[in-house]
């Protein structure tokens, strides 16, 4: 990639600083997690900070003699968006909510916009509307039934969900899962990573009114939904990745169907490419437009693809791989500007390598059962209930009851299309978590979005809101 | 002709141009929807008529029936004086547009365009510019502030387009020594060496520059800002309803086939080419000859709809002024050196 193009946040954004040591630390298990995240769970030890945030007059969380303008670390380069910026006079601004009914909006974001003209000097988001109580609703339900539940969180790469339910649950549980499980969780999750930036680059496409491509991505991805579909049942909100294993094994014939998938889905990515690399007005859209940069993302909170746009080189299937996909051979595609069209570059790259994965599970995959034999966890066949008593006992029980979780606290995370979606769940030894939180990227790029859209104009909030590719049930849960 | 025949032939015209662009508009929606879904791997509106041809007529209707709702905000005397400027400047620009050869029935002469203005080229230009009155106003008098953005943003588009629209057009002017849209016409109808037709194509630097040009004056993709859905909801006429937003819907495809006329007139030779057959077949061959080069322009419309992105604001304006301009007025210098070359020879022969 060629540096040619004027970077209008080029100021703000300079590739040679390194971000700080310290901030490149993720949580590697639930401790960890509640130091970075400054999480407290009711009925364990109250933090020493939370007692400050709540006294008198410490609502806002910043003391008063501090400018959050200013920047106080070194490398920090975060900006306090809701205040005001002294170079604007009031007067010439106009306030515009874009959104929670919006076209491009993708969802029930709202943005809070203050114009000077065209020109955004302050941007707000505003989340809360699709609030569903997901992570309240899993204290109500079994670990059988967890599954259902978040899945439906980010609608648009279910099996992930799914996949850090399981992990987080079997952390705490301690059971072995089998290799071919484990390698049917990879290939379910890969497909799925790319069936998402499928519908990223379609209404990436659309939002920079670049209407057809919103119908070509959804082309591809059909095919993709077709085989969900026949191995799980459904096209989305799968609950097919179990704790445990699997619902159940791939059905007959299913490499006619990924090979059918690896041959005609590459072409149409080969399309897009055609169709948008080189566009002279799709360059002229994205290139240096929603900036990021290395050291806000790690402020921020920024995973996944956009981190690797800006050129932080983090993923968690690298960094902390899970079930199995260490065994695969696959790249890290990263960008250098932090754009929109480094975003749009690394998301392409990374369907090839999910690809790469596919094809190696294709060849590897290793037979063998699609679930562990632990009885506690998994149910037993349907021919052993009409046999057993014993089986017919621990059929009923667990799906009424459910299994016991040994009391303790485990974060495990996935590298999802958005990034890093953790879980953090909290037992206390029953049959249902006492709590789960799920950390979720599309919450922390959207937080982002200030920084990104500082001084763009309104064409660039399309553009940007769509590279960052939230989904708003993934936010709000 | 007499001062009586004059009005009842002008008013039949009138009536017939009327016609003819409303019923061209009705096509001209469901092609688009056809076409477009073609490119995109669906079938578009199949259901109402033959190959959903009549999808049209029952969006007009439904709109017919529906209420016109008012902001309470809005200005009303402009808010509904606009949508019918809008569609008024759209008609008046057809006037000038020859639609085929002369008709000679009896001893008269009757041209198939409702009048033929000397200065047809001046009074396009001045109609089109006042066609963007309807939307500044539109957006304007709305009272609401996704309308406004749209409204500031056509003002700003009209600036940087009408002259780059008006430049490309000087050397047309030029080579055809006349602002009269049949004497284009006229002056097109040769050929270079009995071999191509002499159309205006061959100043190809204009005629990609009025194309572009024309796109941004009908506010089609990519430079559909002034209604870009996907930023400003609907821009200008996002608090319209009802009929109100059918009359811009209407003016919109009458815009968007009057420039496509205008830019077979110009640029394609207008209702030139082979004719043969009796004499009826030669009054009814330009017509098709001209609706054929219109309907092509038509379908680069289209087409460009189908594949590129939205261009933004800054930019569009950045390319009307940086680009279009200078290089229209480096053309109409370069097409003044050749008339010259041709007229007195070169200077040091």
């Amino acid at each position: 990639m060629s540096d040619t193009p004027h970077y209008p946040g080029g100021d703000r954004f300079a590739p040679t600083v390194e971000p700080p040591e310290e901030a490149v630390e993720v949580p590697t298990g639930a401790d960890e997690f509640r130091r970075v995240h400054d999480m407290w769970v009711a009925g364990t030890e109250e933090p020493p900070w939370l007692a400050a945030a709540t006294d008198e007059g410490a609502q806002e969380l910043l003391p008063a003699d501090v400018d959050p303008r200013v920047d106080t670390e070194e490398g920090s380069a975060v900006v306090d968006d809701y205040l005001e910026r002294p170079d604007v006079p009031a007067d010439e601004l106009q306030i515009i909510n874009m959104g929670p009914q919006h076209p491009s909006t993708h969802g029930v974001l709202r943005l809070h916009l203050e114009l000077e003209g065209e020109t955004i000097r302050r941007a707000k988001p505003i989340i809360g509307y699709l609030h569903t109580g997901m992570e309240k609703t899993a204290e109500t339900l079994t670990y059988v039934q967890g599954a259902t539940n978040v899945t439906r969180m980010d609608y648009l790469s279910p099996f992930h969900n799914e996949l850090a339910f399981a992990l987080v649950v079997e952390q705490l549980l301690g059971i072995e899962i089998p290799e071919r499980a484990q390698a049917i969780r990879i290939l379910m999750t890969e497909l799925n990573r790319v069936a998402s930036h499928l519908i990223w680059v379609a209404t990436q496409g659309m939002d920079v009114g670049a209407l057809s491509m919103m119908l070509y991505g959804w082309r591809e991805r059909e095919r993709i939904l077709a085989f969900f579909e026949k191995v799980t049942g459904l096209r989305m909100n799968h609950n097919y990745i179990r704790v445990g294993g699997v619902a159940a094994d791939l059905p007959d014939g299913w490499e006619d169907d990924v090979e059918d998938i690896l041959e005609q889905v590459p072409k149409g990515i080969a399309e897009y490419e055609e169709l948008l690399n080189e566009n002279p007005i799709f360059l002229d859209r994205t290139v240096g437009v929603g900036v990021i940069t290395p050291a806000e993302c790690h402020a921020y909170g920024v995973t996944g693809p956009i981190a690797r746009a800006s050129g932080i080189e983090w993923d968690l299937r690298k960094a902390f791989p899970y079930s199995g996909i260490e065994r695969y051979e696959f790249d890290v595609p990263t960008g250098q500007h932090g754009d929109v069209y480094d975003r749009y570059l690394v998301r392409m790259d990374e369907m090839k390598q999910s690809f790469r994965i596919v094809r190696q599970i294709l060849d590897t995959i290793p037979p063998g059962d699609y679930r562990s034999d632990d009885r506690k966890v998994t149910p037993p066949p349907r021919l052993r209930i009409d046999q057993s008593m014993e089986a017919l006992i621990h059929h009923f029980k667990l799906f009424t009851e459910g299994f016991k979780v040994p009391a303790g606290e485990a974060y495990q995370a996935v590298e999802s299309p958005r990034g890093e979606l953790g879980m953090y769940l909290v037992s206390n030894g029953g049959p249902k978590p006492w709590r789960l939180h799920v950390r979720t990227p599309s919450f922390a790029a959207v937080q982002a979005l200030p920084a990104m859209l500082a001084d763009s104009l309104i064409a660039d909030v399309v553009a940007t809101l769509a590279s960052t590719d939230p989904v708003l049930g993934d936010v709000d849960r | 002709m007499s001062g009586l025949e004059l009005l009842v032939v002008s008013g039949i015209k009138v009536v017939v141009a009327f016609a003819f662009l409303v019923l061209t508009v009705l096509v001209l929606v469901w092609v688009e929807r056809r076409v477009v879904a073609f490119m995109q791997n669906r079938y578009g509106p199949n259901r109402a008529g033959p190959g959903g041809i009549l999808q049209t007529l029952a969006d007009g209707l439904k709109l017919f029936f529906k209420e016109s709702m008012t902001p309470r905000k809005a200005q009303f005397l402009l808010y509904i004086a606009a949508p019918v400027l809008a569609v008024v400047t759209a008609l008046l620009v057809f006037v000038v547009i020859p639609i085929g050869a002369p008709v000679t029935i009896g001893d008269t002469t009757y041209t198939l365009q409702v009048t033929d203005l000397d200065v047809g080229v001046l009074y396009i230009l001045a109609i089109s510019s006042l066609g963007v009155y309807a939307v500044a106003l539109a957006g304007w008098s709305s009272g609401s502030k996704y309308p406004l953005l749209g409204s500031v943003r056509s003002a700003a588009q009209m600036i940087s387009y009408e002259a780059a629209l008006g430049l490309a057009l000087v050397p047309v002017i030029m080579f055809s020594r006349t602002t009269s849209l049949a004497g284009i016409v006229e002056a097109q109808s040769g050929t270079f060496g009995g071999l191509l037709p002499a159309w205006n194509i061959v100043l190809l630097p204009s005629f990609v520059i009025f194309l572009i040009a024309g796109f941004a004056e009908t506010n089609r993709a990519p430079f559909d800002l002034v209604e870009a859905e996907q930023e400003i909801v609907g821009g200008y006429h996002t608090e319209y309803s009802g009929m109100r937003f059918a009359f811009f819907f209407l003016a919109e495809y009458i815009n968007m086939f009057n420039m496509a006329a205008l830019t077979a007139t110009f640029f394609l030779g207008g209702w030139n080419g082979p004719l043969f057959g009796p004499t009826w077949l030669r009054y009814v061959l330009p017509v098709i000859w001209f609706l054929i080069k219109s309907w092509v322009v038509v379908f680069l419309f289209i087409w460009a709809r189908g594949t590129l992105p939205r261009i933004r604001y800054d930019q569009l304006m950045a390319f009307g002024w940086k680009r279009l301009i200078p290089v229209s007025l480096v053309w109409i210098m370069l097409a003044m050196v050749a008339i010259g070359v041709r007229r007195f020879g070169l200077p040091w022969a």
